[in-house]
């Protein structure tokens, strides 16, 4: 078996990453899953989250806010709806996803609250654990 | 004869035309390489969409729990268009080519007994249509304010669409747009995106894991296959739309050439004819003497 395979990350507007990966580890909708070389096939949707992609050793890291991964045995992409290297997430671009998510919540119809509550739980959890202030508005 | 000070007006006047629309024809193949780039970034995502949405529908095709959005609404009776054109014109034949192929298809459409409906992205294909259609629009889009066309446009759209959708506006949605093939070439196209058309799907058999299960991922994948198509559509109409600004402007600055020449020509003659009549009343006074 090969011990890496082909890993591409994209979003709608472009190409992040295309690399060989020997592991990726991927924050899905039911939990985080790490892909390796070999991985059954299956397709999952995706929460915000961190994405780690490990290319040589080296792990990379993405921030990732929904979407979805395609899983095969020779290689894995993700087509994430909103996308970014980690380091380049700052504290404005983070306001502006929450925001974005709060804006959703609020105007959210009763059935999908609780998705939206949900997506907006993550979006604030992956902005802990960058590192930043989250600076959730007043509901 | 012309008078002498009129002719030099024009030449000045259509000098500064010139210059205009030297001017936006850099302008418009400067945007164009951008607008260019976008859509070549934006290719890989839609395919991969397209590849897996393929897949998945066909695996789903057929059987009863196949979503709205895949199988449709069992009825073709009310059609939705949405109308992609340009924000501006000075730009040949663009708007308009996008405009005539919408309209050839509503009066098929009205013809074979449907319900047609015009939703309208850009202003000059809501100016166009309202003439004869103005009946039939029930929205507008617009995209003057945007510089960069992003994701987020696009999705606007979808969500406006598909919330007429749930709500059974329409059974069958066609996006029209200029597809760009190079600067001189732009196809205007229509593209059925509501019920998902289902493609020849090449492989069936990888069979795929589902997480959380097949249902919720169509569900969330639909809407945004819908979403992909109205962006690429977006960006291909960006270029298409500076393409063809471009070339009209080209067109436009070598009209203004030629016109330049010709009465610089007039002008010439028309100056030395002054001189020679001015030299023949010279002479014929001074033999007079």
């Amino acid at each position: 078996m090969a011990d890496t395979m082909q890993f591409d990350l994209v979003s709608p507007e472009r190409k992040l990453l295309s690399a060989q990966a020997s592991e990726v580890q991927i924050p899905g909708a039911d939990g985080e899953l790490t892909a390796m070389p070999g991985h059954t096939p299956m397709i999952t949707t995706l929460r915000p989250g961190l994405l780690k992609v490990t290319v040589n050793g080296q792990v990379t890291e993405f921030a990732v806010t929904g979407g979805f991964a395609e899983i095969s045995p020779e290689g894995v992409s993700v087509l994430a709806e909103r996308s970014l290297p980690k380091p380049e997430v700052t504290q404005p671009v983070l306001d502006e996803w929450v925001a974005e998510a709060h804006k959703a919540h609020k105007e959210a119809h009763h059935t999908v609250v609780d998705d939206a509550a949900q997506m907006l739980a993550d979006m604030v959890a992956m902005g802990t654990h960058i590192g930043l202030d989250p600076n959730v508005p007043n509901f | 004869m012309p008078n002498l000070k009129d002719l030099k007006n024009r030449i000045t006047s259509v000098k500064n035309t010139r210059k205009i629309t030297k001017a936006m024809q850099m302008v418009a193949a400067a945007k164009l390489r951008r607008a260019q780039e976008a859509a070549e970034a934006a290719r890989p995502y839609a395919a991969r969409m397209e590849a897996v949405v393929n897949g998945l529908a066909t695996s789903v095709a057929g059987s009863d729990s196949a979503p709205r959005l895949l199988a449709g609404t069992g009825d073709d009776k009310v059609h939705l268009l949405v109308v992609m054109t340009g924000e501006r014109g000075l730009c040949g034949g663009f708007n308009s080519s996008i405009a005539r192929l919408a309209r050839t298809r509503i009066r098929e459409l009205t013809a074979q007994g449907k319900t047609v409906k015009i939703l309208t992205v850009g202003k000059k294909g809501r100016e166009q249509l309202r003439r004869d259609f103005s009946g039939l629009m029930i929205g507008h889009v617009d995209l003057s304010e945007v510089k960069r066309i992003g994701y987020g446009n696009a999705r606007s759209i979808a969500q406006d669409v598909l919330s007429r959708f749930d709500a059974g506006e329409f059974d069958v949605a066609t996006i029209f747009f200029s597809r760009f093939q190079s600067v001189m070439t732009q196809i205007p196209t229509a593209q059925q995106v509501i019920p998902a058309p289902v493609g020849e799907a090449a492989d069936v058999d990888t069979v795929y894991d589902y997480e959380p299960s097949e249902e919720a991922i169509l569900a969330d994948l639909l809407p945004r296959a819908v979403a992909t198509q109205i962006f690429t559509a977006l960006l291909e109409n960006n270029a298409s739309f500076n393409g063809a600004q471009m070339s009209a402007m080209d067109n436009a600055t070598r009209n203004a050439g030629e016109m330049i020449e010709k009465l610089t020509i007039e002008y010439n003659r028309s100056r030395q004819a002054v001189i020679t009549n001015e030299l023949i009343e010279i002479i014929s006074g001074a033999e007079a003497l």
